[in-house]
């Protein structure tokens, strides 16, 4: 079968399964419409976790990243997995037994007081509306590069698809296509990665074999390391970036993984403290799955592509370099003119330029595997980004219609009412996600950062604190939130988009880079919520029972 | 018995079980603590020990084709952070059992 045919097979089969699952899972109550009805078994929550939480970005850009930067691409390895045993340790059992909704419910319940809430909310929005933005986009660019359609009418289906199944079906519908769409796209990820696996080392296991030996009984990290040390690159095994940063970037992704809304809601589904816990256990192994993969991806891909390209004759390449030349994703300028691909550190000499993303895009045609496998790599890009956009969107709803209409505006609202709030407010969303998926503001790459440090800065402390100390008041609390906040977005406006003064990473303050400033601002949460809270009224005896309640089984 | 001193018996027997259900609480939550304590301790250095402070060091140890800081970085630490997460499920299924057995 042609490959076209084959990708819209998959892709159409995949849609149908999503919708018709929305369709069987449709939404009757607030309760259905925000928490799943409460009641979802710890796997399937896990699996909905896996893929609420790996994005368009994990599936087809993070093997590329570790694939170009080596061992300094391993912040976003232990740093997107590392947050979960903070989750399945410090928060979301705890949440759980409050529950209640929305994360604004907790931080608005425990520190008594709308300011509080209304921060809360306004966090939430900011960093969910980051992150939708750059989905929708991913859904566009997947469309585009697959089915060659126009990336804009691949934002429109993209949309479309979601607001059907997330405004009728809520949580519930979400949480469901989402566990299907992790099968999808797991399997998308795996086959290749165990296939090229295979053909390299001998080794079914992707994970074994990025340790093993090529047919010439040579460990292919040592090779790579010595080709790059040949070609001028750093060694791939070691890192070019400072301990200190690498130390710091790690914690901030950690500490805002735990801290990101849309992975917190998930905890709320579950039927009981116990199954929270679970279901963490769950998401991570799930996730596990596809993040030991990835730096095995990045090191057969890298390889496979210097021995292709690296000092060949441009006329002899094989044919998908110019496919992939002709998408701008693979680029070969002639420099010096002898027709040969010179691909090396130095910039002057350099002539070949390649997009990341191409390392998990092209890989099943550089290892030369059937057709299906490829269209299966579409299917699973667009699982990714459409299960993280959906989960993404329910945040934003649940926020307007439950806490700022029902806790804050208007506290009379009837359920029906609220239920229309919330499907107006996704609607509204979708709408506004596809305007920015479209019109992609240029700062999209450099706010994914923004978003986890400001979760790490914001939200991780407030909720920490809210339940681990009594004495945390309202106070503290909300002066913490306002200062990580602010701290954060200063420093990541400062360095990113060159506001108050700019400055390069030479200013860097103790040479943290913005993507790990969220630590530093995180601290500042804890300090001044501390200190503040030392010199404000105590919290009230009710709310301490509060906090000893959920800390019961 | 007369009618008195069975309320008055029935208010202490309240009370002392008021009291077990907070010492037992208090010891509930101890335990728990004590058990995130460590498996954090676990987690810090596996990733941000082994992985990344002291990854020079440990690079000098080679296992099959990785060195072994690096092997931390980007595959040990992500095993053992979803074993950390399924010995805490195991330990607090055990201290739940034990803590409701208790009441």
């Amino acid at each position: 079968m042609e490959l076209q045919t084959w990708i819209w097979l998959f892709i159409g089969l995949s849609f149908t399964l999503y919708i018709g699952i929305a369709f069987w899972s449709r939404a009757g109550s607030t309760n259905e419409f925000y928490v799943a009805g409460g009641g979802v078994h710890p796997i399937a929550n896990g699996m909905a976790t896996a893929a609420d939480w790996m994005s368009a970005a994990s599936f087809i850009s993070m093997a590329g990243i570790i694939s170009f930067s080596g061992y300094d691409g391993s912040v976003f390895l232990m740093g997107w997995t590392g947050g979960y045993v903070l989750l399945a340790l410090l928060l979301a059992p705890y949440l759980r037994k409050f529950g209640k909704f929305t994360v604004p419910d907790f931080i608005g319940d425990r520190y008594y007081s709308s300011t509080a809430r209304l921060v809360a909310v306004f966090c939430a929005l900011l960093v969910s509306f980051t992150y939708i933005a750059g989905q929708m986009r991913g859904v566009g660019v997947v469309f585009s590069r697959y089915l060659e359609v126009d990336i804009n009418t691949g934002v429109y289906i993209g949309m479309a698809i979601v607001l059907f199944y997330a405004v009728l079906g809520g949580m519930k519908g979400i949480t469901y296509t989402q566990v299907a769409q992790y099968c999808v796209l797991v399997f998308a990820f795996l086959i290749p990665a165990i296939f090229i696996s295979f053909l390299s080392t001998g080794w079914v296991i992707p994970q074994i074999g990025f340790g093993a030996s090529n047919q010439e009984g040579m460990y292919l990290l040592e090779k790579l390391d010595g080709l790059h040390r040949e070609l001028g690159f750093h060694a791939y095994t070691n890192g070019s970036k400072s301990t200190l940063d690498v130390f710091m970037i790690t914690a901030a992704l950690m500490v805002g993984t735990a801290g990101l809304p849309h992975v917190i809601v998930r905890f709320f589904t579950v039927k009981k403290v116990s199954d929270a816990r679970k279901s963490a256990g769950w998401a991570l192994l799930f996730i596990a799955i596809l993040y030991t993969t990835a730096p095995a991806v990045a090191v057969f891909a890298r390889l496979n592509l210097i021995e292709t390209v690296s000092e060949q004759p441009y006329a002899q390449l094989p044919q998908w370099f110019n496919k992939w030349e002709e998408t701008g994703l693979l680029g070969f300028k002639d420099k010096n003119g002898d027709g040969i691909v010179q691909y090396v550190a130095e910039p002057s000499l350099n002539e070949l330029s390649i997009d990341r993303d191409i390392m998990v895009l092209a890989n099943p045609e550089i290892a030369e595997l059937p057709n299906w496998v490829i269209a299966l790599m579409a299917a699973g890009a667009l699982a990714a980004a459409l299960s993280t956009a959906a989960g993404l969107l329910l945040v934003i709803s649940s926020s307007i219609s439950h806490d700022l209409i029902k806790s804050v505006l208007y506290p009379k609202v009837s359920e029906r009412q609220e239920l229309i709030a919330a499907r107006l407010a996704a609607t509204v969303a979708v709408v506004l996600a596809g305007y920015f998926g479209i019109h992609p503001p240029g700062f999209v790459a450099a706010t994914v950062a923004l978003a986890f440090g400001l979760a790490a800065a914001s939200f991780f402390p407030a909720i920490l604190m809210g339940i681990f100390s009594l004495k945390m008041n309202k106070e503290g609390a909300i002066a913490g939130m306002l200062v990580g906040i602010s701290l954060m977005l200063f420093y990541m406006t400062k360095f990113k988009f060159g506001w108050f003064g700019g400055g390069n990473s030479a200013d860097w303050w103790w040479g943290i880079s913005p993507e790990g400033f969220g630590s530093v601002a995180m601290v500042a949460n804890f300090a001044v919520a501390l200190i503040v809270a030392q010199f404000t009224p105590p919290t009230p005896a009710t709310i301490q029972q509060l906090v000893k309640e959920i800390r019961k089984p | 018995m007369n009618p008195t001193a069975n309320k008055k018996n029935c208010t202490l027997k309240f009370l002392i079980l008021t009291m077990k259900h907070k010492i037992n609480a208090h010891a509930y939550w101890q335990k728990n603590l004590r058990y995130v304590v460590i498996l954090l301790s676990i987690w810090f250095t596996v990733s941000f020990g082994f992985g990344i402070l002291l990854a020079d060091t440990l690079n000098n140890i080679q296992i099959g084709g990785f060195p072994l800081g690096f092997w931390f970085a980007q595959q040990g630490a992500i095993y053992a952070f979803v074993v950390l997460i399924f010995v805490y499920i195991y330990l607090m299924n055990r201290l739940d059992k034990h803590y409701t057995s208790e009441n």
